[in-house]
């Protein structure tokens, strides 16, 4: 069992050292969790080159930078990084581990779990202690987002748990020095056991749904991929960000990337914007964190619009451009 | 050469709905199916049989014995040989548990059938929890390296070549036998059963593995109680609050009320480029 009381965060980084957002977002609730639980903040960096990622740890709130360093650790591999954290768990006992839930997150925490052990909830959308036990309680949807369930782990530690990119915002910045506790641990690359032969370059826009302030998306009820040169058009006007249904997707009418809910991005901007999309569960679990929801469909009974702040029942390729003009007439000095 | 597929019986949640009167799943005509991404493993390893009539096709669930069912379908599909890990005490066990049970059920089925498994595929993760947990975690309980969100794969020499989805795009990742491979949607769709094969299916045995059969399993780490995990409570997620939605027949002058309403409350603010 733990002999700390402390929450770590893994910070995870790209190849060049820079932080992905979501281990900056996890320091938010990290903080407030390590609080509650009389625990330091620590935040995790394994890479090629430590430096970057563990001064914005700090500067977003990490009491303590825990950092492994190597060329090993340049590109992530499930071996090397589920070996180094195995080591530092063994060695400093936490009592909580939060990961998010990447592509490579969700490869290396179940891997870990299992190695030392402990239970692991998958992403979770609500973070919270438990009043009884005193753990965390670790809230996800499940069934498609038809329901959420609240997950505890009371007899082993860590307690893990996974968070989706875009469920929470990042602290404040605030430039200070956190303390740095270097650990060396040296993987041999020769253990690694996947080799990449070939990125192979996906021409696609890099799109920001998780720091998006404003995000148009379209469904179904766009009827075809044409459709989407106008939420394009409308989402560029406002200074938003394309999203879409999965049915968008599934319909070949617009990349993965651009998908919000449960299989695709969490999100949680300023203001929703949904344009022929009918609201299943499984799109709500991934926006109705969203400040202000704004719906447009033509089917009055669309799910969508019992959860929306604003909405019109209609055509939406003859509302989009009105709002844009209307837009345009008030906004234009 | 020997693939083993693990596949799990799900409701299909996309018929699934809450009753708005006690707020609770309306699982009642709820169809059971082989999960989607199991399929996508399945049919991952069909394809490198394919081009290699030397591969043998396992597939184990773990599930009551209902998901006969669901292995029935695989066999339907292109399994050659199915096995279900069932026992009351493996009953609410959680993914930890759960990988357990597989993996010491994936070494009984080497034992039993004098085999080594070369590799084994799953899908990424389970429509009903979503977790994408078992795959990695079997691949730890066996010692054995994984990689996840594969589309396709391909057999080089002594290696599997996965091609799999990254967050930057694609990659195409090399790993020596034996492994674990986790399967995603391709961009084609899984074969059709044949009316052949499931003929042939029906009459297939399907040999059950219990609780007795896996002599080295600690007891206390498997089922409900075994589990690190439990559930505490679920709940039907709060319900956002409906707001100002225009119905009217005037779709034109609903617009352009809707346009009012958005700048008069801040919300709308700045207007750019080819607005």
């Amino acid at each position: 069992m733990a002999t700390t009381k402390d929450l770590w965060v893994f910070i995870e980084t790209n190849s060049n050292g820079t932080p992905k957002n979501v281990g900056l977002e996890l320091l938010n609730p990290g903080r407030r969790l390590a609080d509650e639980q009389g625990g330091k903040l620590v935040a995790v960096v394994i890479a090629q080159d430590v430096s970057i990622a563990a001064k914005a740890a700090g500067d977003y709130g990490a009491d303590c930078v825990l950092t492994v360093e190597g060329p090993e650790y340049e590109n992530y591999s499930t071996d090397a990084y589920t070996a180094v954290f195995a080591y530092l768990i063994k060695k400093h006992e936490p009592l909580t581990l939060m990961i998010g839930a990447t592509g490579n997150g969700r490869d290396l925490a179940p891997r870990i779990s299992c190695r030392v052990e402990t239970g692991l909830t998958a992403d979770c959308t609500e973070l919270s202690i438990d009043e009884q036990t005193g753990c965390i309680a670790w809230t996800r949807p499940a069934f498609g987002g038809n329901i959420m369930a609240t997950i505890l782990c009371t007899q082993h530690t860590p307690q893990m748990g996974t968070v989706r990119p875009g469920v929470f915002k990042r602290p404040q910045l605030v430039p200070r020095e956190a303390e740095i506790i270097k650990e060396s641990f040296a993987f041999d690359p020769n253990d690694i056991r996947t080799r990449v032969v070939e990125v192979l370059a996906e021409v696609t826009e890099k799109v920001d749904l998780e720091g998006a302030e404003i995000i148009v998306s379209g469904g179904r009820g766009l009827g075809d991929a044409v459709g989407f040169n106008l939420i394009r058009s409308f989402a560029k006007s406002i200074g938003a960000t394309v999203g879409s249904s999965r049915a968008a997707v599934e319909a070949g009418w617009i990349a993965h990337a651009h998908q919000v809910g449960q299989t695709g991005k969490a999100v949680s901007p300023r203001i929703y914007i949904a344009c022929g999309i009918s609201g299943a569960a499984q799109h709500l679990a991934g926006m109705s964190s969203s400040e202000t929801v704004i719906a447009i469909n033509s089917d009055p009974d669309a799910m969508i619009f019992s959860i929306a702040d604003y909405g019109v029942v209609g055509d939406l390729y003859k509302i989009l451009p009105i709002l844009q003009e209307e837009f345009r007439s008030k906004l234009t000095v | 050469m020997n693939i083993l597929v693990c596949v799990k019986q799900v409701p299909n949640t996309q018929e699934i709905s809450i009753d708005p009167e006690t707020n609770t799943l309306i699982r009642e005509g709820v169809e059971s199916i082989v999960n989607l991404y199991d399929g996508y493993a399945l049919e991952a390893a069909a394809r490198l049989k394919d081009t290699d009539k030397d591969i043998k096709i396992y597939v184990l669930c773990m599930g009551p014995p209902q998901a006969e069912t669901a292995l029935r379908e695989c066999l339907s599909l292109s399994a050659d040989v199915a096995y279900l890990a069932t026992d009351r005490a493996f009953a609410g066990s959680d993914t930890l548990a759960t990988s357990l049970i597989l993996s010491q059920s994936i070494k009984w089925i080497e034992g039993h059938e004098g085999i080594k498994f070369d590799a084994i595929f799953c899908g990424k993760q389970a429509i009903d929890g979503d977790t994408a947990q078992v795959g990695p975690q079997i691949a730890e309980a066996l010692g054995l390296p994984q990689v996840t969100y594969g589309y396709t794969c391909e057999c080089k020499g002594d290696e599997l070549h996965i091609l799999k989805e990254t967050e930057e795009g694609k990659e195409l990742v090399a790993v020596k036998f034996p492994c674990l491979a986790t399967f995603t949607k391709p961009s084609f769709e899984p074969r059709m059963v044949s009316a052949k094969r499931r003929f042939a299916a029906k009459k297939m045995e399907i040999k059950h593995i219990t609780a007795e059969d896996l002599e080295g399993i600690d007891r206390t780490k498997i089922g409900l109680k075994g589990s690190p995990t439990r559930v505490k409570k679920s709940f039907v997620p709060q319900a956002r609050k409906s707001g100002t939605i225009f119905r009217g027949e005037e779709q034109e002058q609903s617009a352009r009320e809707l346009a009012k309403l958005l700048v008069e409350n801040g919300l709308i603010v700045s207007i750019g480029e080819g607005g």
